[in-house]
């Protein structure tokens, strides 16, 4: 009994301080947020090997050589994932001939449910100019540390989960520089005038 | 002029009464205004669902839960930002309506959200959902089905102002009270 207990106590210290930790950074990180802290001029990322939305593999190499739209997601968002992808179809409308180069990448953060035919089926709703990423949660949660990104998952009431996640846009040139984000709910005026300049961008 | 001006404002300003009032619930104190749901793309598992509801009674009350057919689960929920990190929560206990006031769901702060549905929701259509209040009872409503275009257009008419997602402060979610 008495080594039980002890055992117990050690796990429960040791759940404790992780729990701190991630609190700790969880604050820290909504305290700087990311504008703060990514600057332009930066390389964002890490090599990765996932899927595409038709199940082909992809590398961090396909951000490369065309100025570049990220954005990370999933699919079991209500607001502010469709309100972008949306939003991101009027920008290419909007751009026309001149946007024509720009690529989107839209990333899955819930990697266990967002299958690539899922990420598919949403992204092609709103635009054929943005591909969906999915993947080895492992390999997606490098990702998502490598681009600064928060994601974290919340248990819900009933034992599902939610995510919370960075909402903005990251904006990368065909060198592969970061270059500024879009911020959401930014103006459809602000929000082209950012990608015409990143389309001209050497 | 002015008068043209007067009779084009009125005349617009009708059309838009009309079309909003043409779907409105009462319940008890409680008046529910145009509740709509969010179009999905395919194999989407969630939607939203919004609406203004206003109490013109003198006591509180509460939307604490509801039911649909097409959902396995419809919550309470509550959007907000953090910088540039986007949070959702469910409300356990439910979404206050302060007595003689008014609460506006709406994309980017209160929410409806309808989990696990079992089909697409397609602009045009509409969804049946019940939901109940504290001490109001419950209440069965249509959600219209509306896309992106259709919200942006109905929250420019209705006097609601614009989705303004960009800057969600609270303080400006409950109006009135």
């Amino acid at each position: 009994m008495p080594r039980f207990g002890l055992k117990t106590g050690i796990w429960a210290a040791a759940a404790a301080l992780f729990l701190l930790c991630v609190g700790f950074l969880g604050f820290q990180y909504s305290v700087r947020g990311t504008q703060q802290s990514l600057t332009s001029g930066m390389k964002l990322g890490t090599d990765f090997a996932l899927v595409d939305q038709n199940g082909a593999p992809i590398t961090q190499a396909a951000f490369e050589g065309k100025p570049t739209l990220v954005f990370f997601g999933f699919t079991r968002c209500p607001e502010v994932c469709p309100t972008t992808l949306y939003e991101m179809a009027g920008w290419f409308d909007a751009l026309g001939e001149e946007g024509r180069d720009l690529q989107a990448f839209f990333i899955s953060v819930d990697p266990e449910r967002d299958t690539p035919e899922i990420m598919k089926g949403y992204a092609e709703a709103f635009t054929d100019r943005v591909t969906g990423i999915t993947g080895d949660p492992d390999e997606i949660a490098r990702v998502v540390a490598a681009w600064h990104v928060y994601a974290a998952r919340i248990p819900t009431d009933d034992g599902d989960y939610t995510m919370d996640h960075t909402a903005s846009v990251f904006l990368i040139d065909r060198k592969g520089v970061f270059r500024g984000t879009i911020a959401y709910g930014e103006s459809p005026e602000t929000a082209t005038a950012k990608l015409r300049r990143l389309a001209q961008a050497a | 002029m002015n008068r043209i001006a007067i009779l084009l404002s009125a005349a617009i300003l009708g059309l838009s009464t009309a079309v909003v009032s043409a779907h409105d619930y009462k319940l008890g104190s409680l008046e529910i205004e145009h509740p709509f749901a969010r179009a999905t793309p395919p194999n989407a598992p969630v939607s939203g669902g919004y609406m203004t509801i206003r109490n013109t009674g003198n006591e509180p009350d509460r939307l604490l839960s509801g039911e649909a057919t097409f959902a396995e689960r419809v919550e309470v929920h509550e959007m907000s930002m953090d910088g540039e990190v986007m949070k959702m929560r469910q409300l356990a206990d439910g979404l206050e309506i302060p007595a003689g006031g008014e609460v506006v769901l709406k994309p980017g702060g209160y929410h409806v959200m309808f989990i696990g549905i079992d089909s697409q929701f397609k602009n045009g259509e509409s969804r049946n959902v019940t939901l109940t209040f504290e001490k109001a009872g419950t209440i069965e409503l249509d959600f219209k089905v509306q896309d992106m275009k259709a919200m942006q257009d109905d929250m420019k008419s209705d006097g609601h102002g614009s989705m303004d997602h960009g800057k969600m402060d609270h303080g400006n979610m409950k109006q009135g009270g």
